[in-house]
């Protein structure tokens, strides 16, 4: 059971360099999605036994992380026609230098945080912080408005891998609580870029200087 | 009962005023709904009900110590929101009538949230609906505000969601059975898992700190507050930062009860010393008076963390400073707000002589700023004194150094601006929009009504507040 998990985590962790290492926007977008996934999968694997609940949150995570949400923003990126290269602020080498860096230091911590015997072989906490260190970066080091929430969104992967730490004793309110203010987060994100795009027709954030001490 | 009716009431009225048809009469529910409000939260204040062992919510000392305040300044602030509203009929208002009103619902449950997790979606809530409130000038400045909050704030709130992971583990780990309320984790004291109990601090505070403007995590703070109408500015300077502190003072319950309170209180310490520092800093040679008010902001902030790192009565008097620097600062953005429409700008290279344009704004401008800049006899010198009393008690006197030389720079870059502002003759451009601009009573008296309550606060502090305050800090910090 715990190898199927870490082989689940690992291939996350390898998205999250994915979308640090691509050029184009649409993989990016991807990347994330395909991590939203395996994500939603991994309740089913950490549960014996087969809750109707846990089978619900499994399917509501992979509809919104996997389907609904890359949705939205493929569709942001088509309805304001944006050009699909990525423009970062550091470049792609570095980036996954950094995020290699990441994955190695959020090993070190695994190590270091004392665990519960039954999440004691499990990637989940190294995996949880690479992943949040990795959408940080991609969230930093990239100027269109498009990626930034894209990183925004392996954040949240990584919070919500983090979670399942807690999926047996946090009561199931607050994990919908997540997964609703998650959905309206990029809804209002998608807002604020579509207005975004047409004041300014960029989505470069680099343009917007105006506020500035 | 009545606690939950503090939370629904203005979720009902917030509906309602989507559906209101009248674009004119719809922002007379904001002041209907506030009312009432401040009614309820008043009668509670004084027969505060008993707390029910295992509640997700309840009005609990810490929530009987703010919540009157955030009640307060909604109440007034709709006040002038109903003439605000009047002078701005351009623009639509049923986004915006909604919006405040889910914001004070949802304040009010955030408040009084005993549970780790609600507390948090409780938050992240009024961070979305606070949104559309920022951009409601729609302009594009407006918009690259509301981005820049959302992508801070938005970051700001995953790390304290990871934050609070960290804690529910930690108190998982040492046998917990996932009980996240706040009673509860008390209760397990040292036994919380140590090296969980720190990450999920140093994220806590670094999450919740940055809702709160805490430097260096303060950058959405000057674009928000200089875009954002003058009145959603006092609501996010009083009310959403005070929610925030209150999540800090509450996770820091837990951190002391655990045994780590040196840690909470030196950390504490440095983002508030550091906050004033850059404050001070920024006051000195920023140009624009609406930004400023949010630099006096983070300014304030950081008094808030030092007074919460100095023990109970520092505890205290940072509760008293909830107070004084929430109503003072009503009373300045209202008044800038005004200024702001009668120059048609708000930096310094194109506004002065508003002393003549808008008389009664540029008075009470100024009289605020005095009050914030902790002149006797308003509330704010009263406060921030019991904070340096607080420095002496607990033998910290370099912190009391440190923190009365940024008072004084602080001090320095406001007057410097506002005078500017205040004094010589009006520039062109305020001469020609400025005829159609009278300045109306719906304008004047709230921001006047603010200092009156300032003024009240420094004077005669009622004595049911000084006990409500006293109790919350008992129930933060037990001494021995």
């Amino acid at each position: 059971m715990s190898s199927a998990l870490n082989l689940l985590i690992g291939l996350a962790m390898g998205l999250s360099l994915i979308a640090l290492a691509s050029s184009r926007l649409p993989s990016v977008i991807r990347a994330a999605a395909f991590q939203g996934m395996i994500l939603g999968i991994l309740p089913l694997l950490l549960e014996e036994r087969f809750h109707w609940l846990v089978i619900a949150v499994a399917t509501g995570t992979v509809t919104v992380k996997g389907f609904i949400i890359p949705n939205l923003l493929l569709r942001a990126l088509r309805a304001a026609n944006i050009d699909r290269e990525m423009e970062p602020l550091l470049g792609f080498v570095p980036s996954l230098l950094l995020g290699a860096a990441a994955i190695i230091g959020a090993a070190a911590l695994g190590n270091e945080l004392p665990l519960r015997p039954e999440h004691a072989k499990t990637l989940l906490v190294p995996g949880a912080f690479a992943t949040v260190v990795c959408g940080f970066i991609l969230l930093m080091t990239r100027a269109k408005a498009i990626s930034q929430v894209c990183g925004y969104l392996i954040l949240e992967n990584g919070i919500y891998l983090f979670g399942l730490l807690l999926i047996n004793s946090t009561p199931l309110l607050v994990e919908a609580g997540i997964l609703l203010d998650l959905t309206v987060a990029i809804f209002v994100i998608g807002i604020i870029v579509d207005r975004i795009q047409r004041e300014f027709d960029t989505l470069d954030t680099r343009k917007q200087t105006f506020l500035r001490e | 009962m009545k606690e939950i009716l503090l939370i629904a009431l203005p979720l009902i009225f917030a509906a309602a005023a989507f559906a209101w048809p009248n674009e004119r009469t719809r922002s007379w529910l904001l002041p209907v709904a506030c009312g009432l409000h401040t009614l309820l939260t008043m009668w509670l204040l004084i027969n505060p009900p008993a707390l029910a062992a295992i509640a997700w919510f309840g009005f609990d000392p810490l929530a009987r110590a703010v919540l009157p305040m955030v009640s307060l300044l909604f109440l007034v602030c709709s006040i002038y929101g109903v003439s605000y509203l009047q002078i701005r009929s351009e623009r639509k208002n049923r986004i915006f009538v909604t919006a405040l009103l889910v914001m004070l619902g949802l304040l009010s449950l955030a408040l009084q949230a005993q549970n780790l997790g609600l507390l948090w979606v409780a938050a992240e809530a009024t961070t979305l609906v606070t949104v559309p409130l920022l951009h409601f000038n729609g302009t594009a400045r407006a918009f690259e505000a509301s981005w820049k909050y959302l992508l801070v704030g938005g970051t700001g709130i995953a790390l304290s969601l990871l934050g609070s992971f960290c804690l529910g583990y930690a108190s998982l780990h040492s046998g917990g059975s996932g009980d996240l309320t706040f009673t509860a984790l008390v209760a397990q004291g040292s036994s919380l898992t140590r090296p969980w109990l720190i990450t999920a601090w140093v994220l806590l505070l670094a999450g919740y700190g940055t809702k709160m403007g805490l430097a260096p995590m303060h950058t959405w703070k000057p674009d928000a507050y200089g875009e954002a109408p003058g009145m959603v500015g006092a609501l996010l300077a009083g009310g959403t930062t005070t929610m925030a502190f209150v999540a800090i003072l509450r996770v820091k319950q837990v951190v002391d009860a655990a045994g780590d309170g040196a840690m909470t209180e030196r950390t504490l310490l440095a983002f508030g010393l550091f906050s004033m520092l850059v404050a001070a800093l920024f006051l000195l040679s920023t140009r624009d008076f609406k930004r400023m008010l949010a630099y006096s902001s983070v300014e304030h902030m950081g008094i808030l963390a030092v007074g919460a790192a100095l023990g109970g009565a520092g505890i205290l008097a940072a509760l008293f400073h909830v107070w004084t620097n929430g109503l003072t600062k009503g009373a300045l953005f209202l008044s800038a707000g005004n200024i702001r429409r009668a120059a048609g700008a708000q930096t310094e290279d194109k506004v002065a002589g508003m002393a003549w344009r808008s008389p009664a704004s540029a008075r009470i401008f100024v009289v605020g700023i005095l009050a914030v800049t902790a002149c006797p006899p308003f509330g704010v010198f009263f406060s921030e004194l019991k904070i340096i009393l607080a420095t002496f008690q607990t033998n910290n006197p370099f912190v009391a150094v440190v923190f009365l030389g940024c008072l004084l720079f602080a001090f320095f870059g406001l007057t410097r601006l506002v005078f500017a502002i205040v004094d010589g003759r009006p520039r062109a451009a305020a001469r020609a929009t400025g005829k159609q601009l009278r300045e109306k009573p719906g304008v004047i008296i709230p921001p006047l009504l603010f200092l009156a309550l300032s003024l009240w606060l420094g004077l005669a502090t009622p004595s049911l507040l000084r006990d409500t305050w006293t109790a919350a800090a008992k129930f933060l910090f037990p001494t021995p």
